[in-house]
């Protein structure tokens, strides 16, 4: 084994994941501070009310963000999940339970923040249409997947289980992302189009749904790895690192 | 003040904006909040029980 994969498990140990993360976490509010409260500012007082939705528009600064993240997240959490599952790698596995929380309430958030944005412009705050379902089977799978790991007592086989939930329902995902394309539905079309034909909004408003992004990125980087370091503790309570870490602590 | 009044009112779509935006930032505001308040109680819990084992020994 070379120096290089040597260093990769180390930090892969729950230990070291637990100090490394320290530190990362600070760095991620800073900037999910920065750029929401960026972002909240170009949302309110830089981009321009728009022509035929009025202020009702400036739901899109969180509404599409909140749904780019309950999809990425729910990608993010099968992967390490199946890479916890393929490689029997604790850390990946805690990591995958870890990211479920933040990516069911972003999910949420998407289906509320669209409720409360159809109702003005489409006059119903729910249709059975193709883009919502998918977005609440969505919601189901991140909390059947929640519900199945902690359902299962031994430890190894909860994680077994709730990788085969996530690895399946990642079929969902891109049935959400081309729903809008492959079915005729109440809700518009991709508001940035992956591969050519750029954006179908203004600039000011796209920087500021990005900036938003980013914010919301930073955000559940920092809930996912404070969450994950909970879930280190109460598993290996028991250790010498984390006696240590304690009386440590104590002084 | 009259400006905050209009900012506010969101030309008549106050409830919808403040609808989306203000179940997000409770939401995002309770999650952290409910995080360090579980990483405390476990540091707590470990303290605990280190303390117990401390006074078994002696």
């Amino acid at each position: 084994m070379n120096a290089s994969t040597l260093r990769l498990f180390t930090f892969a140990a729950p230990s070291r994941f637990y100090a490394l993360t320290g530190w990362l976490i600070p760095v991620c509010w800073v900037a999910t501070l920065a750029f929401t409260a960026a972002g909240l500012y170009m949302g309110f007082f830089v981009a321009p009310t728009d022509a035929t939705q009025g202020e009702a528009y400036r739901i899109i600064f969180i509404h599409v963000p909140a749904a780019w993240m309950s999809m990425v997240l729910y990608l993010v959490m099968a992967f390490w999940a199946g890479v916890g599952w393929a490689f029997n790698a604790r850390m990946a596995s805690m990591l995958a339970r870890a990211i479920a929380p933040t990516g069911a309430m972003f999910t949420f958030l998407a289906l509320w923040t669209g409720a409360f944005w159809g109702k003005p412009t489409w006059g119903t705050w729910w249709v059975w249409d193709a883009r919502l379902t998918t977005e609440l089977i969505l919601l189901f799978l991140y909390l059947g997947y929640i519900a199945l790991v902690n359902a299962i007592d031994d430890m190894r086989r909860a994680d077994q289980a709730g990788a085969l939930l996530a690895l399946v329902g990642s079929v969902n995902v891109p049935i959400i992302y081309f729903s809008v394309k492959w079915w005729n539905t109440l809700h518009q079309g991709a508001s940035v189009k992956v591969g050519g034909g750029g954006s179908s909004m203004a600039a000011t408003m796209l920087i500021t749904m990005l900036i938003m992004a980013l914010g919301f990125w930073a955000y559940s980087i920092a809930t996912t790895l404070s969450r994950a370091r909970c879930i280190i503790l109460e598993r290996e309570r028991n250790s010498t690192w984390v006696r240590e870490l304690v009386e440590n602590r104590r002084g | 003040m009259d400006k905050v009044i209009e900012f506010l009112n969101m030309g008549g779509y106050a409830l919808y904006v403040w609808g989306s935006f203000g179940m997000t930032a409770l939401l995002m505001l309770a999650e952290p909040l409910l995080l360090r308040a579980r990483h405390r109680e476990i540091l707590r819990r470990v303290a605990r029980i280190a303390r117990m084992n401390n006074e078994e020994r002696t």
